[in-house]
């Protein structure tokens, strides 16, 4: 009991001191006029709260048989577009879009790397890895759906007089989808150009840790972070693929004209 | 048919039909509000209907039904006497042309913008159609400026020959001079009027200014709330309500 206890408490003291810097960058946003205070409070308490009860139950279903991995993932992405519609407020079937999109790029890449051996199909692997893939296209795809709508909102005239003169809706919005799809993929761009010089992620850290060669587990955090880009990619391609045909009705009018 | 003296007929639709535009009943509501509201208006051919009326009247509203970038809640319109739901949106609007406010040029020359319209359905203007709809609306030898480059007055005219690049058979004019100076204002009316008249276009234009609306006007709708009080010609309405 008692190294538990330890361990607890250490990570209770840690988690403290991280929120505290967090709570302070807030304060200090706020003396700028940049009000994050509402979003940032219940985002720490949330993600805390959240990680706790998933390490709590990834220690039972660890145990448990393999084919509750993909279970687990399905979940995982149904809450990933969730929790991406919401940065796409009043676009019309954001959640729909949100979970087709993560679930085709994080999907396709998680099933297409399990198929090729590259993530191992054990629990401990696919898990972390799958939710690693899953939460970078849930970014990809909420900057995506976020950049579109406040692109598409600040061009009203422009998107309109191109319907007016006879373009398909497709072609009115065509530089917005353009501006949003290169936009959500440069955090991802910027992960991958900034490996090892600026950075060492946490997955290589944990091998080097946990005792693997350094060769081994630089090789291995590339190739996670060749995926995350790869379902990133493919996130925002089908995001912006399939909220372009939600805003404008069947008679092509354009439906997002207001930030209301 | 009268031949222009580009040599080219001007583009007259179905000469038979007078009535170019009718709408009936129209109506729009808007989360439970209403901004047009049982309107029944016609719209002769080459005639020019001057929509006034203060802000927030339904008058914009009522434009943006016409070309269906609105959807009309209730009512219909009535293009060359055919339903307009029959048409295809991108057909209906390529022969309803619009100007609004703001120019809203696409990044690029003055060329690129002519061309837009017939691009989106496969035809490439050459260089002398260009520049013979840029000769109309006085700009020639703009064709490769910037748009970036353009003045207030200069962006809207090129809005007007990429408008009628499209060769529409209406006009719809959302206010096409409030943006501009005075100077700039009369110029535009007058380019408007010469070049729109010498296509013998029907025109719908929207307007606060009694002004303008009798300059420009052949007949004149009075909105308010939505509705239309008055409609009649120049004299009918301005003067019995001004």
């Amino acid at each position: 009991m008692k190294p538990i206890d330890h361990q607890a408490v250490i990570g209770l003291t840690q988690a403290g001191i991280a929120g505290a810097a967090a709570i302070a960058v807030v304060l200090l946003a706020g003396m700028k006029k940049i009000h994050l205070e509402k979003d940032i409070s219940i985002a720490l308490v949330r993600g805390l709260v959240q990680i706790v009860a998933v390490g709590s139950v990834l220690a039972i279903l660890l145990k448990g048989p393999r084919w509750t991995s993909g279970l687990m993932l399905a979940g995982m992405i149904v809450a990933a577009g969730n929790i991406s519609a919401r940065r796409a407020k009043k676009m019309p079937g954001a959640f729909a879009v949100s979970t087709w999109a993560i679930a085709c790029g994080a999907g396709s890449v998680i099933a297409l790397m399990t198929a090729l051996r590259v993530i191992d199909t054990a629990i401990t692997s696919l898990i972390p890895v799958g939710s690693m893939l899953i939460a970078n296209a849930m970014n990809t795809n909420g900057l995506a759906l976020n950049r579109l709508r406040s692109d598409v909102v600040s061009h009203v005239g422009q998107i309109e007089t191109a319907l007016a003169l006879g373009a398909e809706p497709r072609e009115s919005v065509a530089p917005y989808v353009q501006a949003s799809s290169e936009a959500s993929l440069i955090p991802a761009i910027d992960s991958m150009r900034s490996l090892g010089i600026v950075w060492i992620p946490g997955l290589m850290a944990g091998m080097l840790l946990s005792g693997a060669k350094p060769l081994h587990a630089s090789m291995y955090q590339f190739v996670v972070l060749a995926m995350i880009f790869a379902s990133s990619g493919i996130t925002s391609l089908v995001s912006m693929t399939l909220i372009r045909a939600k805003i404008f009705t069947a008679a092509e009018q354009l439906v997002v004209r207001t930030s209301d | 048919m009268k031949i222009s003296r580009f040599g080219k007929p001007p583009n007259l639709g179905h000469p038979e039909i007078m009535n170019i535009l009718r709408t009936e009943h129209l109506g729009y509501v808007v989360a439970g509000k209403v901004i047009v509201d049982d309107v029944s208006l016609s719209v002769a051919r080459s005639e020019v209907l001057c929509l006034l009326g203060p802000s927030g009247s339904g008058k914009s509203s009522f434009l943006r039904m016409l070309n269906r970038l609105a959807e009309p809640t209730s009512g219909t319109v009535f293009l060359e006497e055919k339903d307009y739901r029959e048409l295809a949106p991108r057909e209906l609007r390529r022969r309803m042309g619009m100007m609004t406010q703001q120019a809203f040029l696409f990044p690029g020359t003055v060329a690129e913008n002519v061309r837009f319209g017939p691009r989106q359905r496969g035809v490439v203007l050459g260089n002398e159609k260009v520049e013979e709809l840029l000769r109309g609306v006085g700009l020639s030898g703009f064709a490769e400026r910037g748009v970036a480059s353009l003045s207030g007055g200069e962006a809207q005219r090129v809005s007007l020959a990429r408008a009628l690049a499209n060769e529409p058979v209406v006009l719809l004019l959302d206010e096409p001079t409030s943006a501009l100076d005075d100077q700039s204002k009369l110029e535009i009316e007058s380019l408007i009027k010469q070049t729109v008249q010498a296509r013998q276009l029907t025109r719908v234009m929207v307007t606060h200014d009694v002004a303008q609306a009798r300059r420009m006007a052949d007949r004149v709708a009075l909105f308010r709330g939505g509705r239309v009080l008055n409609v009649g010609t120049v004299k009918e309405v301005l003067d019995e309500t001004h």
